[in-house]
């Protein structure tokens, strides 16, 4: 798509014309009345591929206006070229103003990670989902697993954990670890690390989840519970690193690990950009 | 080394760049036109349109000529133009009885009304490279009749079916007046006949090709017998709310395939040959043959038939079926995924390191024994 096809009008303002953002709409009211249930709305196909965030981004399209901040992270970084690409996206056909800064965004489009600074009532968390159902590996059918829900028969789920420590003796899962929202619903929170969970849990910031490829929307509204599933013997625990990020010292973000010689030496940074970018300015100010 | 992850926008930039180059080629050769692809690519550009699901043939080329001759990504193209049109209406449903055929075709009688017609087909090419082609060498004119519009070709499975031994069309193949849209609702299991039949027109031709070809193999035989095989053009006819009459808005091509299957009959059904139905934009004989296997390999339920192959799996069938999810969706592994990725590296680490714990107290126990 060329820069100006928006403001020539080629396009409707976010791309999507208004019935299907109506449309879009009403299966986020619909998510956010019921946490954490998996509502099936009519998808369109979007400019980008599927599995690149078009859940994500017909979220977005649905619920973004002029007055709108707009922050893209993917694998947490603003820079990443998925983020890029959809940062420009947006930009490009909602005219929009775009941020890095975590706190400034009104709308947060992420794949894989929750940013690590807090996020405050107001503000829209927007996940891209590639597979929304939690219970997708253990049994491929939709109309199967339509019906665990429907039931809250969650028996497999608890099985597979419960296998999963007898066989390593701890819960094998490092990210999109299943959570249970609401006391109801056993959801997906995308795949992002287990670290991120704890975030989710009461969050005074809305969570929308879009899954463009299988048509599903799904939410948790501020201020839910959501517990990441575990036994009282095996509780919940994150990712610890003893490494601390090598730009600004981290103790407490996640990070990544980047292989940085022949040798296989090792560096360790934050994946959240802004984060690591925050804290280091004022120290770099102060010098 | 941390500046490797970032300037995505830069590398962006230019990867487009390049992109455009590499699609040029050499300038020194003539840059292909939208109408060599459509008189010279037809059937590629018949297999955009069919999946594309959208008839118009110079989006379809200027599709192909983006992609550079990949269809997929020409078919991606496409949808996502389509996607953004609005809707005035559903047309009248087509009839292909009244088609002008340019083909037609039956296996199951030597002769029927209106005759076989070969028209333009492959099947008794001999597939030997053509070198006249690769000189600049033009072809006199095919001598042709002129189309006979008067002539009708009933269809052969009506004749069958008047002598009750061909089902009716099952339901759901006459138009109630509702229709589902499956590019406008999710699907939703189980599926209508005519959702199913739509995302199956739009399928993969290679996915439904080896769907078909496994039941040939035994993975849920359904004995089939082409009945009919017509490719020509046929009138689009829709009701404009303001007129309340029909009008003919445009001639399309179409291929339909009519498969006649041989069904056992059941204990209040006597044995009746039964249909699979295939139908795709232009000339598209292997897509509507694969799509009409596969549509009768998905009524097993329906003629209570045991359903334990692929291809009679409903689930199975239609939500692996679409090209454009599909191929998104495997190409997205090229994406980051250094956090999931760091989180598996964190799990498998402590693991290890436990059982490699284990082995050395083992070995320390041993030691002290």
């Amino acid at each position: 798509m060329t820069e100006n096809n928006a403001k020539d009008g080629a396009y409707n303002y976010a791309y999507l014309d208004e019935q299907t953002k109506r449309m879009i709409r009403r299966a986020i009211l619909k998510a956010v009345a019921v946490p954490g249930y998996q509502v099936p709305f009519g998808g369109r196909e979007m400019p980008l591929p599927y599995g690149w965030g078009t859940g994500g981004i017909q979220v977005t399209a649905a619920i973004i206006g002029r007055d709108d901040t707009l922050k893209v992270i993917d694998q947490g970084a603003d820079d990443t070229t998925n983020a890029v690409s959809i940062r420009r996206f947006f930009a490009n056909v909602a005219e929009v103003a775009t941020t890095t800064r975590t706190e400034e965004a009104t709308v947060i489009q992420t794949r894989h990670r929750v940013p690590e600074t807090p996020l405050g009532e107001g503000q829209i968390l927007v996940f891209q989902v590639p597979i929304p159902e939690p219970l997708r590996m253990l049994e491929p059918r939709e109309t199967e697993t339509r019906t665990l829900h429907a039931l809250s028969e969650y028996g497999v789920m608890q099985v597979s954990l419960y296998e999963s420590i007898a066989r390593h003796g701890r819960i094998s899962k490092g990210y999109n670890y299943p959570v249970m929202v609401n006391g109801r619903y056993i959801m997906s929170p995308s795949p992002i690390p287990k670290f991120d969970n704890p975030k989710l849990d009461r969050s005074p910031a809305l969570q929308l989840y879009g899954a463009g490829r299988e048509k599903r929307i799904y939410a948790v509204p501020p201020y839910t519970p959501v517990k990441s599933l575990d036994f009282d013997d095996h509780p919940f625990e994150i990712e610890t690193w003893q490494q601390c990020c090598e730009l600004c010292g981290s103790k407490d973000s996640f990070l990544d690990e980047m292989i940085v010689d022949d040798d296989g030496k090792r560096l360790f940074v934050c994946s959240d950009t802004d984060y690591c970018e925050r804290r280091r300015t004022p120290a770099e100010a102060a010098e | 080394m941390y500046v490797a992850v970032k300037g995505g926008e830069t590398a962006i930039a230019h990867s487009l760049d390049l992109l455009a180059d590499k699609r040029r080629g050499d300038r020194g050769v003539a840059e292909l036109t939208l109408e060599q692809i459509g008189q010279q690519l037809g059937l590629a550009v018949d297999r955009v349109m069919t999946e594309g699901s959208c008839y118009d043939r110079s989006l379809a080329a200027l599709a192909i000529k983006q992609a550079r001759g990949d269809l997929i990504e020409a078919i991606f193209l496409l949808r996502a133009y389509r996607t953004t049109l609005p809707r005035f209406g559903d047309s009248l449903p087509l009839d292909t009885g009244a088609m002008v055929a340019e083909r037609r075709i039956s296996s199951t009688f030597k002769d029927v009304p209106g005759g076989q017609v070969l028209g333009p087909t492959y099947d008794y090419t001999h597939r030997l490279l053509d070198f006249s082609l690769a000189a600049d060498g033009e072809r006199p004119a095919a001598p042709t009749a002129p189309a006979d519009t008067n002539r009708t070709l009933p269809r052969v499975g009506d004749i069958l079916e008047r002598e009750g031994m061909l089902e009716p069309p099952p339901q759901g193949l006459q138009s109630d007046g509702a229709s589902e849209d499956l590019t406008r609702q999710p699907l939703t299991l189980p599926a209508s006949r005519p959702v199913r039949l739509q995302n199956l027109a739009r399928g993969d031709e290679g996915f439904l090709l080896a769907l078909g070809y496994s039941t040939q193999r035994g993975y849920g035989n359904n004995h089939p017998f082409v009945g009919e095989i017509r490719y020509g053009h046929v009138p689009v006819a829709f009701v404009p709310e303001e007129l309340g009459f029909a009008i003919e808005i445009a001639e399309i091509d179409v291929t339909e395939c009519e498969m006649v299957n041989q069904f056992a009959g059941s204990h209040d059904v006597p044995p009746q040959f039964t249909r699979g139905y295939g139908l795709a934009f232009g000339h598209s004989e292997r897509k509507a043959m694969s799509m009409a296997l596969v549509d009768r390999a998905l009524r097993a339920e329906e003629l209570s038939e045991s359903a334990t192959s692929p291809a009679q799996d409903e689930e199975f069938v239609l939500a692996h079926s679409d090209n454009v999810e599909a191929s998104g969706f495997v190409q997205h592994l090229k994406l980051p995924h250094y956090v999931d990725f760091q989180s598996e590296l964190v799990v498998v680490r402590a693991l290890r390191a436990e059982v490699e714990a284990r082995h050395r107290q083992a070995a320390l126990d041993q030691a002290a024994e």
